[in-house]
Protein backbone atom coordinates (compact mmCIF):
# COMPACT_ATOMS: atom_id res chain seq x y z
CA UNK A 1 0.00 0.00 0.00
CA UNK A 2 1.40 3.79 -0.79
CA UNK A 3 2.76 5.09 2.00
CA UNK A 4 0.25 8.72 1.76
CA UNK A 5 -2.64 5.99 1.23
CA UNK A 6 -1.70 4.14 4.55
CA UNK A 7 -1.44 7.35 6.34
CA UNK A 8 -5.06 7.54 5.56
CA UNK A 9 -6.40 4.62 6.27
CA UNK A 10 -4.20 4.79 9.87
CA UNK A 11 -6.35 8.39 10.69
CA UNK A 12 -9.74 6.47 8.91
CA UNK A 13 -8.95 3.61 11.75
CA UNK A 14 -8.23 5.66 14.61
CA UNK A 15 -11.26 7.87 14.14
CA UNK A 16 -13.12 4.93 13.72
CA UNK A 17 -11.87 3.06 16.80
CA UNK A 18 -12.38 6.27 18.58
CA UNK A 19 -16.09 6.43 18.20
CA UNK A 20 -15.92 9.24 15.39
CA UNK A 21 -19.68 9.27 14.05
CA UNK A 22 -18.71 11.10 11.22
CA UNK A 23 -15.84 9.09 9.85
CA UNK A 24 -18.02 6.02 10.29
CA UNK A 25 -20.94 7.91 8.48
CA UNK A 26 -18.78 9.11 5.53
CA UNK A 27 -17.47 5.04 5.38
CA UNK A 28 -20.95 4.14 4.94
CA UNK A 29 -21.93 6.68 2.15
CA UNK A 30 -18.61 5.74 0.32
CA UNK A 31 -18.72 2.44 0.40
CA UNK A 32 -22.24 1.91 0.45
CA UNK A 33 -22.82 1.73 -3.50
CA UNK A 34 -20.32 -0.69 -3.77
CA UNK A 35 -21.57 -2.82 -1.58
CA UNK A 36 -24.77 -2.94 -2.64
CA UNK A 37 -23.76 -4.02 -6.19
CA UNK A 38 -21.34 -6.31 -4.59
CA UNK A 39 -24.35 -8.10 -2.43
CA UNK A 40 -26.67 -8.14 -5.42
CA UNK A 41 -24.14 -10.97 -7.13
CA UNK A 42 -25.06 -13.40 -4.42
CA UNK A 43 -29.11 -12.87 -4.64
CA UNK A 44 -31.83 -12.16 -7.19
CA UNK A 45 -33.71 -10.23 -4.42
CA UNK A 46 -32.66 -6.54 -3.70
CA UNK A 47 -34.07 -6.98 0.14
CA UNK A 48 -31.96 -9.28 0.64
CA UNK A 49 -29.31 -7.81 -0.84
CA UNK A 50 -29.91 -4.68 1.30
CA UNK A 51 -29.90 -6.58 4.45
CA UNK A 52 -26.86 -8.08 3.40
CA UNK A 53 -25.31 -5.06 3.32
CA UNK A 54 -26.97 -4.17 6.39
CA UNK A 55 -26.03 -7.03 8.40
CA UNK A 56 -22.37 -6.78 6.92
CA UNK A 57 -21.91 -3.01 8.49
CA UNK A 58 -23.07 -4.06 12.12
CA UNK A 59 -20.28 -6.60 11.49
CA UNK A 60 -18.14 -4.18 10.97
CA UNK A 61 -18.98 -2.39 13.74
CA UNK A 62 -18.63 -5.15 16.64
CA UNK A 63 -15.34 -6.19 14.65
CA UNK A 64 -13.75 -2.99 14.56
CA UNK A 65 -11.82 -3.89 17.95
CA UNK A 66 -10.22 -6.93 16.71
CA UNK A 67 -9.03 -5.72 12.86
CA UNK A 68 -5.77 -6.86 12.00
CA UNK A 69 -4.91 -4.49 9.57
CA UNK A 70 -3.69 -7.02 7.25
CA UNK A 71 -5.78 -5.78 4.49
CA UNK A 72 -7.19 -2.31 3.82
CA UNK A 73 -10.52 -1.33 5.65
CA UNK A 74 -12.07 -1.34 2.39
CA UNK A 75 -10.76 -4.98 1.44
CA UNK A 76 -11.47 -6.36 5.20
CA UNK A 77 -15.67 -4.70 4.75
CA UNK A 78 -16.24 -6.74 1.25
CA UNK A 79 -14.62 -9.89 3.19
CA UNK A 80 -17.06 -9.63 5.61
CA UNK A 81 -20.11 -9.29 3.14
CA UNK A 82 -18.61 -12.32 1.52
CA UNK A 83 -19.67 -14.32 4.62
CA UNK A 84 -22.56 -12.88 5.70
CA UNK A 85 -23.66 -13.17 2.02
CA UNK A 86 -23.10 -16.95 1.74
CA UNK A 87 -24.85 -17.62 4.66
CA UNK A 88 -27.67 -15.26 3.98
CA UNK A 89 -27.87 -15.84 0.64
CA UNK A 90 -27.88 -20.20 1.27
CA UNK A 91 -30.79 -19.58 3.80
CA UNK A 92 -32.95 -17.60 1.37
CA UNK A 93 -32.16 -20.21 -1.62
CA UNK A 94 -33.77 -22.67 0.08
CA UNK A 95 -36.91 -21.03 0.56
CA UNK A 96 -37.45 -19.62 -2.98
CA UNK A 97 -34.94 -21.83 -5.33
CA UNK A 98 -31.79 -20.94 -6.79
CA UNK A 99 -31.76 -18.30 -9.14
CA UNK A 100 -29.86 -18.42 -12.70
CA UNK A 101 -26.52 -17.63 -13.34
CA UNK A 102 -27.02 -16.01 -16.51
CA UNK A 103 -25.53 -16.81 -19.55
CA UNK A 104 -22.15 -19.12 -19.38
CA UNK A 105 -20.92 -17.91 -22.94
CA UNK A 106 -16.90 -17.69 -23.05
CA UNK A 107 -15.55 -15.15 -25.04
CA UNK A 108 -11.90 -15.96 -24.89
CA UNK A 109 -9.81 -18.43 -24.01
CA UNK A 110 -6.41 -17.87 -23.83
CA UNK A 111 -4.61 -20.37 -26.08
CA UNK A 112 -7.10 -22.50 -26.86
CA UNK A 113 -10.17 -23.01 -29.00
CA UNK A 114 -9.59 -20.75 -31.72
CA UNK A 115 -7.22 -22.16 -34.78
CA UNK A 116 -6.80 -18.94 -36.64
CA UNK A 117 -5.32 -16.28 -33.89
CA UNK A 118 -7.66 -13.43 -34.80
CA UNK A 119 -10.93 -14.44 -37.11
CA UNK A 120 -12.29 -11.36 -36.84
CA UNK A 121 -9.60 -8.56 -35.88
CA UNK A 122 -10.79 -5.55 -33.89
CA UNK A 123 -11.11 -2.51 -35.38
CA UNK A 124 -10.50 0.80 -33.42
CA UNK A 125 -13.89 2.76 -31.83
CA UNK A 126 -14.60 5.73 -33.81
CA UNK A 127 -13.69 7.86 -31.04
CA UNK A 128 -11.48 11.13 -31.25
CA UNK A 129 -10.87 10.73 -27.51
CA UNK A 130 -11.41 7.82 -25.56
CA UNK A 131 -12.52 9.97 -23.00
CA UNK A 132 -15.74 10.36 -24.83
CA UNK A 133 -17.23 6.99 -23.72
CA UNK A 134 -17.53 8.01 -19.97
CA UNK A 135 -19.50 10.64 -21.27
CA UNK A 136 -21.84 8.45 -22.75
CA UNK A 137 -24.89 6.81 -20.45
CA UNK A 138 -25.29 4.10 -23.40
CA UNK A 139 -21.74 2.67 -22.73
CA UNK A 140 -22.47 2.41 -18.94
CA UNK A 141 -25.48 0.19 -19.86
CA UNK A 142 -23.68 -1.92 -21.94
CA UNK A 143 -20.75 -2.66 -19.32
CA UNK A 144 -23.75 -2.82 -16.93
CA UNK A 145 -25.92 -5.49 -18.65
CA UNK A 146 -23.07 -7.24 -19.77
CA UNK A 147 -21.93 -7.67 -15.87
CA UNK A 148 -25.42 -9.15 -14.77
CA UNK A 149 -25.81 -11.42 -17.52
CA UNK A 150 -21.68 -12.68 -16.65
CA UNK A 151 -21.81 -15.98 -14.10
CA UNK A 152 -21.24 -15.25 -10.22
CA UNK A 153 -18.06 -15.52 -9.94
CA UNK A 154 -16.80 -13.84 -13.08
CA UNK A 155 -18.87 -10.78 -12.17
CA UNK A 156 -17.66 -11.15 -8.39
CA UNK A 157 -14.39 -10.93 -9.39
CA UNK A 158 -14.42 -7.91 -12.75
CA UNK A 159 -16.76 -6.28 -9.96
CA UNK A 160 -13.97 -6.34 -6.97
CA UNK A 161 -10.86 -6.03 -9.17
CA UNK A 162 -11.98 -3.14 -12.08
CA UNK A 163 -14.65 -1.25 -10.08
CA UNK A 164 -14.06 -1.44 -7.08
CA UNK A 165 -9.86 -1.54 -7.63
CA UNK A 166 -9.25 -3.68 -4.97
CA UNK A 167 -5.45 -5.70 -5.35
CA UNK A 168 -5.56 -8.91 -7.02
CA UNK A 169 -4.40 -10.59 -3.82
CA UNK A 170 -7.13 -9.23 -1.71
CA UNK A 171 -9.53 -10.56 -4.36
CA UNK A 172 -8.07 -13.84 -4.21
CA UNK A 173 -8.44 -13.96 -0.35
CA UNK A 174 -11.79 -12.41 -0.04
CA UNK A 175 -13.43 -14.89 -2.93
CA UNK A 176 -11.40 -17.77 -1.73
CA UNK A 177 -9.80 -17.92 -5.72
CA UNK A 178 -6.21 -19.38 -6.28
CA UNK A 179 -4.39 -17.09 -8.13
CA UNK A 180 -4.42 -18.21 -11.42
CA UNK A 181 -8.11 -19.15 -11.19
CA UNK A 182 -8.86 -15.09 -10.27
CA UNK A 183 -6.56 -14.67 -13.61
CA UNK A 184 -8.33 -16.41 -16.06
CA UNK A 185 -11.84 -15.54 -14.55
CA UNK A 186 -10.67 -11.93 -15.01
CA UNK A 187 -9.27 -12.19 -18.27
CA UNK A 188 -12.56 -13.93 -19.77
CA UNK A 189 -14.74 -10.90 -17.87
CA UNK A 190 -13.01 -8.25 -19.10
CA UNK A 191 -12.75 -9.67 -23.28
CA UNK A 192 -16.71 -10.30 -22.54
CA UNK A 193 -17.07 -6.78 -21.59
CA UNK A 194 -14.79 -5.30 -24.21
CA UNK A 195 -16.62 -7.40 -27.01
CA UNK A 196 -19.86 -6.24 -25.44
CA UNK A 197 -18.55 -2.57 -26.07
CA UNK A 198 -17.10 -3.41 -29.03
CA UNK A 199 -20.44 -4.12 -30.73
CA UNK A 200 -21.97 -1.00 -29.19
CA UNK A 201 -19.36 1.00 -31.03
CA UNK A 202 -19.44 -0.91 -34.04
CA UNK A 203 -22.69 -0.90 -34.80
CA UNK A 204 -24.82 0.46 -31.90
CA UNK A 205 -25.94 -3.11 -30.35
CA UNK A 206 -26.98 -3.42 -26.78
CA UNK A 207 -26.87 -6.61 -24.70
CA UNK A 208 -30.53 -7.18 -23.63
CA UNK A 209 -30.84 -5.98 -20.44
CA UNK A 210 -31.54 -9.12 -18.04
CA UNK A 211 -34.60 -10.10 -16.51
CA UNK A 212 -35.74 -8.02 -13.63
CA UNK A 213 -34.02 -4.72 -14.42
CA UNK A 214 -35.61 -2.24 -16.29
CA UNK A 215 -33.73 -0.58 -19.25
CA UNK A 216 -30.81 1.06 -17.46
CA UNK A 217 -32.03 -0.22 -13.90
CA UNK A 218 -28.79 -0.91 -13.05
CA UNK A 219 -27.03 2.36 -13.36
CA UNK A 220 -29.53 4.73 -11.66
CA UNK B 1 5.36 -13.80 -29.16
CA UNK B 2 2.12 -14.46 -30.89
CA UNK B 3 -1.30 -13.31 -30.22
CA UNK B 4 -2.54 -15.24 -28.05
CA UNK B 5 0.49 -14.96 -25.48
CA UNK B 6 0.09 -10.86 -25.97
CA UNK B 7 -3.60 -10.97 -24.94
CA UNK B 8 -3.20 -12.57 -21.78
CA UNK B 9 -0.43 -10.30 -20.66
CA UNK B 10 -2.62 -7.29 -21.57
CA UNK B 11 -4.05 -6.45 -18.05
CA UNK B 12 -0.87 -7.13 -16.46
CA UNK B 13 0.51 -4.37 -19.08
CA UNK B 14 -2.15 -1.96 -18.11
CA UNK B 15 -1.81 -2.92 -14.33
CA UNK B 16 1.91 -1.68 -15.21
CA UNK B 17 2.47 -5.40 -13.76
CA UNK B 18 3.85 -6.92 -16.69
CA UNK B 19 6.84 -9.59 -15.93
CA UNK B 20 10.35 -7.44 -16.98
CA UNK B 21 11.41 -10.90 -19.13
CA UNK B 22 8.11 -10.86 -21.17
CA UNK B 23 8.43 -6.30 -21.81
CA UNK B 24 10.10 -7.26 -25.29
CA UNK B 25 8.35 -9.59 -26.94
CA UNK B 26 5.21 -8.14 -25.83
CA UNK B 27 6.49 -4.57 -27.43
CA UNK B 28 7.81 -6.41 -30.22
CA UNK B 29 4.25 -8.71 -31.24
CA UNK B 30 2.39 -4.74 -30.80
CA UNK B 31 4.55 -3.32 -32.80
CA UNK B 32 3.84 -5.92 -35.47
CA UNK B 33 0.22 -6.87 -35.62
CA UNK B 34 -2.35 -3.95 -35.42
CA UNK B 35 -4.98 -5.82 -34.54
CA UNK B 36 -3.85 -7.14 -31.24
CA UNK B 37 -2.35 -2.79 -30.57
CA UNK B 38 -6.72 -2.28 -31.58
CA UNK B 39 -7.51 -4.80 -28.54
CA UNK B 40 -5.37 -3.21 -26.18
CA UNK B 41 -6.38 0.32 -27.26
CA UNK B 42 -9.76 -1.08 -26.44
CA UNK B 43 -9.53 -3.17 -23.35
CA UNK B 44 -7.56 -0.16 -22.19
CA UNK B 45 -10.72 2.00 -22.71
CA UNK B 46 -13.06 -0.75 -21.57
CA UNK B 47 -11.33 -0.88 -17.60
CA UNK B 48 -11.15 3.02 -17.20
CA UNK B 49 -15.09 2.92 -18.42
CA UNK B 50 -15.43 -0.06 -15.75
CA UNK B 51 -13.34 2.26 -13.02
CA UNK B 52 -16.14 5.22 -13.38
CA UNK B 53 -19.14 2.72 -13.39
CA UNK B 54 -21.69 4.34 -11.90
CA UNK B 55 -22.60 3.00 -8.50
CA UNK B 56 -26.44 2.17 -7.69
CA UNK B 57 -26.96 5.78 -6.43
CA UNK B 58 -29.01 5.53 -3.11
CA UNK B 59 -28.48 6.35 0.36
CA UNK B 60 -28.46 3.48 2.84
CA UNK B 61 -32.09 3.57 4.25
CA UNK B 62 -31.31 2.29 7.42
CA UNK B 63 -28.14 4.47 7.24
CA UNK B 64 -29.45 6.13 10.86
CA UNK B 65 -30.08 2.49 12.15
CA UNK B 66 -26.24 1.90 11.46
CA UNK B 67 -25.10 5.36 13.31
CA UNK B 68 -26.98 4.52 16.09
CA UNK B 69 -25.93 0.56 16.52
CA UNK B 70 -22.07 2.59 15.82
CA UNK B 71 -22.50 5.34 18.77
CA UNK B 72 -24.08 2.21 21.22
CA UNK B 73 -21.19 0.13 20.74
CA UNK B 74 -18.58 2.79 21.21
CA UNK B 75 -20.82 4.29 24.84
CA UNK B 76 -20.66 0.43 25.95
CA UNK B 77 -16.78 0.09 25.87
CA UNK B 78 -16.32 3.46 27.24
Amino acid sequence: MPERRANAEGTLLAGLRSGDETAFAALVDDLHGGLLAFARTFTSSPALAEDIVQETWLAVIRGLHAFEERSSIKTWVFSILVRRARTMAARDARQSGPHTNGSTEVEWEPGQGRRGLWEQSPVPWALEDPAMIHQSQEAFEVLQSTLDAMPETQRQVVLLRDVEGLPAIDVCNVLDLSETNQRVVLHRGRARLRKALDRYMQDGSRPPSPAGRGAGGGIR
Amino acid sequence: MNCYETIDLMGDALEGCLAPESRAGFDEHLEECAACRNYLDQLRITLDALERLPRPRVTNPRRSELIEAFHRLRENKD
